[in-house]
């Protein structure tokens, strides 16, 4: 095979959903907007059978393509099949939604297929510049995503407040870069880590403090929070599902390789960063959440709280640590999806709603969503015998053995605030008097609300065995 | 006996797997066939509950009493270094039994008195049931943690769903207030995981954590075991929650949820951080002293029946920490004994309130009065059950008080003294409330017509009435069960904290 041809075979996912991507522009362009439907479930099928032919293909051993720009590890794989696999949930459960608001619009999954190459490209990353490609195309996409209910006055505004902050962020992480790249003479991340080895120069740790806020961002980690709220809640629903999900684990994926990988050296410079916007995120997105009576804007501070979480585990710098993120992250993408497609069966006859005291009495006349969407919270807010609390007790492990205990007790403490907020969604589906009653969703909603909360529960005692020892595997490759 | 396999795990999971049954039952119930299954909820649940209660009863015959370690030892593995790990001795067996002794007295009293969301109703409690079982046989740390938090879910919907008007405030109060300790207790069972390198709790028993750490680890397991004891001042989650809970909850939340913090304790606290627990013996003695004395004058002020109770139980509760922490056979003993017998005392106190409240819909005690002429059988058993609580010898309330004030005693008089003096208070507010209750001619109009107990009150009480009089006469019962691990308990305490003799 020459190694034009080996190298197009390592990204085999990316070009079958590159080429799909442009093919379903043009039949779009040709159909018209009657494709929509069509080129919806044409996505989903590719994104899926882009997962599993990623799953076929990968090899044991670590590999790289395009002369290192790429990198192709179980980290990467255990990435790229979580990003895939919520990007064509995001797909499946969209559907309904954007029917009833009728804004069926074929761009909307060509789009989607777009940000998740990007992120396939990010998780990848071995390079400042395909990282930079990669999330480029990843931001780009959602930009217009956000806007994509044009005749809403919010998605309008949404769209523009993540686009103007998002060239912001973007603005800092190349300014970033290019300190990184003066100081280290080179792109590569291995030449980097030679570089951040030899010495730690003040050059270095400022490029690396510019890149981490410029990423910050993109997981939305307190202070780079502010679009999260806004955009969540303007942004159509389905976009704010994927929104919530794929990118997140992309982003912070992406911030452990590079954290871990060639600033491995640095860890005593990046780790306080770290804490710091752990405390942060928790502190903000837990009491932030108390106030909220949307049920969208909810969920932007959910996920603010959560990434803090998660950047516990990081900044733990060790491979328990990386274990601990991942399958934080991967249980966090489950519950996600589902909560959101909860809140997407949260129909009244007379439209959508998003108000939480809408859900009053759920229990009583929609009994099994009212029982999913119980379990999803439960297991947000760490409760065992849900596997969220797995979640958060590799997390406290790995910070406990990295000398982080005070931050653990604070994300300990801290949760105790989550499970007010979390609660009081249980306490309005199953002690309050019913609302006006939801009128019946679709299957697929239903199908996936309960099956996250299957996993979440009793599913739990096979499949999150599995899942900890994928996410070990995966974290074995960063060391 | 033949020794059944797996007994362990089919006593803790029985009552889920009926929980299971009921609801896929409900779930596939459509119109009509949803009320069929309301009504045969209770029976279903009664029956899954009494068959749990005849295992452990098998259990119990199965038991070997000599043997001070664990039996009936179930081990696999499963993640990460965890392990499905169950077995019981003596102290843990003698609480699954209260557990299930207790459960279908909850679902008989229950029976045709709770009438909203019947089948919910009964699968939370035979969920709880399992979680509480589970918390008492688990031999894995995790396991337990899972275990004891778990149980939290049903208790907060019990409370919430089927509970009295400021059922919100209290479902809330309760959860949080136990949250927050156990995430705590959550961050030292993680410390002492990654220090010992095993989640195992038989091996962490063997396990000599450096006195240091000890602290930490103590301190982060009294803050959930003190709260869901609880000893004052962590304390106020549980008027609340007794109050306005349902009756059965109020039951469960009494006699059996309340003894895990000590059975924490126990398990716990003395064996693993015995040199800790010997520097804050007397920080838990002076709250132990305050708690009797001073929720023994609250009570004493209370206007709601079920909120007395619980201040005694608070009072009462005290009684148990002085025993375990004066880490003597007495003391321990008593404590053990004082659990098992505050589990049957306070339980039928809350079902005595439950009888009159279900009649009344009032807890107001100045709402009641003369009760004696109306329901002469009742006021026998509230009569039982208030000298009970008072611990008058004869009694089980007796013996728990009595040797947990010996074990006082052999550390330092004074507690002793105030444990004492909270002996007294106890018969003032018991006495008086038992007055107002019955005693007196009737001046409620709404009394007049008020019926004495029925043949299914009369049934709840029988076993527990007898129970309590039979442990008052014949204590070695219990102790016989609890005798040999509680031994080896306090020897080993012994031998890792000498300076202790």
């Amino acid at each position: 095979m020459t190694p034009f041809m080996s190298n197009l075979s390592s990204i085999g996912p990316e070009v079958v959903l590159t080429l799909t991507a442009l093919a379903l522009l043009v039949g779009g362009a040709i159909r018209g907007e009657r494709a929509g439907g069509l080129i919806n479930m044409i996505s989903i099928v590719v994104l899926v059978g882009a997962a599993i032919l990623g799953l076929k293909s990968a090899g044991a051993e670590t590999t790289q393509a395009f002369g290192g720009a790429l990198i192709f590890d179980k980290l990467a794989l255990f990435a790229k099949t979580a990003i895939l696999l919520s990007a064509a949930l995001v797909l499946m459960i969209g559907a309904g939604f954007l029917k009833i608001e009728k804004i069926v619009k074929y761009e909307y999954s060509i789009l989607i297929l777009l940000a998740t190459i990007g992120m396939m490209i990010m998780v990848s990353a071995n390079d400042l510049l395909s990282l930079y490609v990669g999330l480029e195309l990843q931001s780009l996409a959602l930009y217009v995503l956000a806007a994509f209910n044009r005749n809403s006055l919010r998605a309008s505004e949404a769209g523009l407040k993540y686009f103007v902050l998002g060239a912001l962020s973007s603005g800092l992480l190349l300014y970033g870069m290019s300190m990184v790249y003066g100081f280290a003479g080179t792109t590569r991340f291995a030449g980097i880590a030679e570089a951040a080895n030899a010495d730690a120069s003040v050059g270095l740790v400022i490029g690396i403090v510019f890149v981490l806020s410029g990423l910050a961002f993109k997981i939305s980690a307190v202070p780079f929070h502010m679009w999260t709220p806004d955009v969540y809640q303007g942004a159509p629903t389905p976009v704010t599902a994927f929104f919530a999900s794929a990118p997140k684990l992309a982003a912070i994926t992406l911030i452990a390789r590079l954290l871990l990988g060639p600033f491995a050296d640095m860890m005593d410079q990046w780790q306080q960063v770290l804490v710091a916007l752990s405390v942060l995120s928790m502190t903000v997105g837990y009491f932030g959440a108390i106030m909220q009576r949307n049920i969208k804007r909810l969920m932007a501070y959910s996920s603010i709280a959560n990434m803090g979480y998660a950047m516990i585990a990081l900044a733990a710098g060790s491979e328990r640590g990386m274990e601990a993120l991942l399958l934080y992250m991967g249980l966090y993408l489950i519950t996600t999806l589902g909560m959101f497609a909860c809140i997407l069966a949260m129909r009244q006859s007379e439209g959508m709603v998003e108000n939480i005291d809408d859900l009053a009495g759920l229990s009583q006349n929609r009994r099994g969503l009212a029982i999913s969407f119980s379990i999803l919270l439960f297991s947000i807010s760490g409760l065992p015998p849900m596997a969220g609390f797995f979640g958060k007790l590799y997390i406290f492990l790995a910070a406990v053995d990295g000398g982080l205990l005070w931050l653990a007790i604070y994300g300990a403490v801290l949760s105790v605030v989550g499970a007010f907020y979390y609660l009081r969604l249980v306490k309005i589906m199953w002690f309050d008097d019913p609302a006006p009653s939801f009128v019946p969703s679709g299957f697929v909603l239903t199908l996936t609300a309960g099956t996250a909360a299957f996993f979440m529960l009793p599913g739990a005692l096979w499949l999150l065995p599995a899942l900890a020892r994928w996410a070990g595997a995966a974290a074995g490759s960063l060391f | 006996m033949n020794a059944l396999p797996h007994i362990l795990s089919l006593i803790t999971f029985l009552p889920l797997v009926g929980a299971l049954v009921l609801v896929v039952f409900r779930a596939s119930a459509r119109g009509e066939d949803a009320s069929v299954i309301d009504r045969n909820a209770p029976s279903v649940a009664l029956a899954t509950s009494l068959i749990t209660f005849g295992l452990s009863i098998w259990a119990l015959m199965d038991f070997n009493m000599a043997d001070p370690g664990f039996q009936f030892v179930e081990k696999a593995d499963w993640f990460a270094g965890m392990s499905y790990h169950l077995g019981v001795d003596g102290i843990s067996l003698s609480l699954i039994i209260l557990t299930t002794f207790l459960m279908p007295l909850c679902f008989i009293a229950s029976w045709g008195v709770v009438k909203k969301r019947v089948t919910e109703y009964m699968v939370a409690f035979l969920i709880l049931e399992s979680l509480m079982i589970g918390v008492f046989s688990s031999l894995d740390i995790v396991l337990f943690y899972i275990f004891f938090e778990a149980g939290l879910i049903p208790m907060f919907l019990i409370i919430g769903v089927w509970g009295g008007p400021d059922r919100v405030y209290a479902a809330f109060k309760f959860f949080l207030y136990t949250l927050l300790g156990s995430v705590l207790m959550l961050i030292a069972v993680v410390a002492m995981i990654l220090t010992a390198g095993t989640t195992d709790m038989v091996a962490l028993l063997d396990y000599n954590f450096p006195v240091g750490m000890q602290t930490w680890l103590w301190l982060g397991f009294f803050a959930s075991f003190a709260v869901k004891m609880p000893m004052w001042p962590f304390h106020t989650w549980l008027p609340d929650a007794h109050v306005q809970a349902p009756t059965a909850g109020s039951v469960i939340l009494a006699g059996v949820l309340l003894k895990m913090g000590g059975y924490g304790f126990i398990r716990f606290s003395l064996p693993m951080f015995p040199d800790a627990s010997q520097t804050f013996a007397p920080l838990v003695f002076t709250l132990s002293v305050i708690a009797i004395i001073y929720t023994s004058l609250v009570a004493f002020r209370q206007t709601d029946m079920k909120k007395l109770i619980a201040y005694s139980s608070v009072a009462h509760m005290g009684f148990v920490t002085i025993g375990i922490f004066s880490m003597n056979i007495y003391g321990v003993q008593g404590a053990m004994f004082q659990m098992i017998s505050h589990g049957l005392v306070s339980a039928a106190l809350f079902l005595v309130v439950g009888v009159i409240y279900d009649r009344m819909h009032t807890r107001e005690i100045a709402a009641y009065g003369g009760l004696a002429q109306r329901m002469p059988v009742f006021a026998t058993v509230f009569m039982i059950f208030t000298m009970a609580n008072v611990g008058l010898p004869g009694t089980s309330g007796f013996i728990g008080e009595f040797l947990t004030m010996a074990g006082g005693y052999l550390v330092n008089s004074w507690i002793a003294f105030g444990a004492a003096f909270g002996v007294i208070l106890s018969a003032v507010y018991a006495l008086t409330l038992y007055k107002r209750v019955i005693y007196g001619s009737i001046t409620n109009p709404k009394l007049e017509n008020i019926t004495d107990m029925v043949r299914r009150e009369v049934i709840v009480f029988v076993p527990l009435v007898f129970l309590t009089i039979l442990f008052g006469f014949w204590p070695s019962l219990v102790t016989d069960l609890t005798g040999p691990a509680v031994e080896a308990l306090v020897e080993h305490i012994a031998a890792a904290a000498p300076a202790l003799q």
